[in-house]
């Protein structure tokens, strides 16, 4: 099946205000840069985003905090973004902070057709008050319940017009769970390759999962952290 | 008193042959550098990486290989990565032997809290709260005391949970204590620090039961 389109412009056709999206990425390790740009282009606001980490002040999602097109904020872990701080204090923007398992697997959940999930992740801190908890083998447990998204948008190494994925390195992070976890899923590529160079053997996501496929472009890549050794 | 390093050293020497760790951000990121050659052990990072090497030759580092502290890092031959739900699993489903991390505080109950402090920014807990949630052995590496003085050890923390019972062992710049029925048990000194000296130290309940030896660093 064709997944393939043939921009990020086109990739993200039916994106609008006000909805709710995932995007895939650990700090700046494999977000979507094409698809933040092009929201950015859009000037797509009042957005919803589910994403581990917020960008850092001229990068990643701070692009899009920036222009102020994002109102709600969920996440595990915001610092490094002065901007964003700057929001959250002054009450634009609404942030909803979720351990990073929880994250991660409330993403899984929405993938895989479960409407919750019990963490033990939180049990007894502010983040469970108001929210169902119950014992399972003398251990208590939060409910927690599964995202609804109208877009994710992931990043990977290699695709084909199929929609399979392959990733790189630590960059699977979210971007793996979020495939299938929305209505839509767009796949941004390094290296879009011809159906049939991808073994089936290597493939990470199956294209079942991811509803539009594009060759990213100007990958920027920026490091958060560059930390070396000399050599000896 | 032990600076940074020495409590890494110390944390290391709990580390056992065969043993999947997951360090937190900071002095636990240093024990990495003081496990004895004679044991095989393998490092975690919940952003996606187990068999987590050094850092990279100048010249080598990688976008794509990073540690959760979203430093450049490299691979160990053996090492794999992964996606952020099966680090989870791994961790929740108690496969990660042992976590490594830092507090604020740590209540006598073993009650652990590290991070939000009220009226500051709050940057989130990132994986800290699945991390004390579900492992079984816990190491926390922290200040006896904080800047003015005041204990960090105490009977009921003062500043939001990370998470509750959880902590089992806690290696400070003054001692080596455990977690167990009616508070904090001491079990080392550090060098040259005496038992007087930890009590004070100490808010919550301190228990001493015969010679406390000093560590050995």
């Amino acid at each position: 099946m064709n997944k393939k389109v043939k921009n990020a412009s086109v990739a993200l056709e039916g994106v609008t205000h006000n909805m709710t999206l995932m995007l895939g990425g650990f700090g700046l390790c494999g977000i979507p840069e094409n698809a933040i740009s092009e929201l950015v282009n859009k000037e797509i606001g009042g957005l919803t985003c589910i994403s581990n980490n917020a960008g850092v002040d001229d990068f990643g999602l701070g692009l899009l905090l920036k222009k102020h097109q994002i109102k709600k904020m969920i996440a595990s872990y915001v610092g490094e973004n002065n901007e964003f701080e700057r929001q959250m204090l002054s009450g634009e923007l609404e942030v909803d902070l979720i351990p990073q398992g929880t994250l991660a697997e409330l993403c899984r959940a929405a993938q895989s057709g479960f409407p919750a999930i019990f963490t033990p992740a939180g049990y007894g801190t502010e983040i469970a008050e108001g929210k169902e908890v119950r014992e399972f083998d003398g251990k208590m447990y939060v409910l927690e319940h599964a995202f609804k998204a109208d877009f994710a948008f992931v990043k990977a190494w290699k695709g084909d017009s199929a929609g399979n994925l392959i990733f790189k390195g630590t960059a699977k992070n979210f971007n793996f769970n979020m495939c299938g976890a929305a209505n839509i899923t767009v796949a941004e590529v390094e290296e879009l390759v011809p159906l049939g160079e991808l073994h089936p053997n290597e493939i990470h996501v199956p294209g079942i999962f991811v509803q539009r496929i594009f060759q990213g472009t100007d990958y920027e890549k920026r490091i958060e952290q560059r930390t070396t050794r000399k050599k000896e | 008193m032990l600076d940074k390093t020495s409590i890494a050293k110390r944390i290391a020497q709990e580390i056992k042959n065969g043993f999947y760790v997951n360090l937190g951000i900071g002095i636990p990121t240093l024990v990495a550098n003081y496990i004895r050659e004679d044991i095989e052990v393998e490092f975690q990072s919940e952003n996606g990486v187990l068999g987590m090497g050094p850092f990279p030759f100048e010249g080598e580092e990688d976008a794509d290989i990073i540690n959760a502290g979203k430093q450049t890092i490299t691979a160990l031959p053996g090492a794999s990565f992964f996606d952020s739900a099966l680090s989870f699993s791994m961790i929740r489903g108690k496969h990660v032997d042992l976590t490594i991390l830092g507090a604020m505080e740590v209540a006598e109950n073993g009650d652990i809290a590290n991070w939000k402090i009220p009226g500051k920014m709050v940057k989130g807990m990132g994986g800290a709260m699945d991390l004390v949630a579900s492992a079984e052995n816990i190491i926390v590496a922290m200040m006896h005391t904080n800047k003015a003085g005041e204990s960090k050890l105490l009977k009921k923390c003062s500043l939001p949970l990370t998470g509750v019972g959880c902590v089992k062992k806690i290696v400070t710049n003054l001692a080596f204590l455990e977690i167990v029925e009616g508070g904090f048990k001491l079990v080392e000194r550090a060098p040259g620090v005496s038992v007087e000296t930890i009590r004070k130290a100490t808010e919550g309940n301190l228990i001493i039961t015969g010679e406390v030896p000093e560590m050995k660093i």
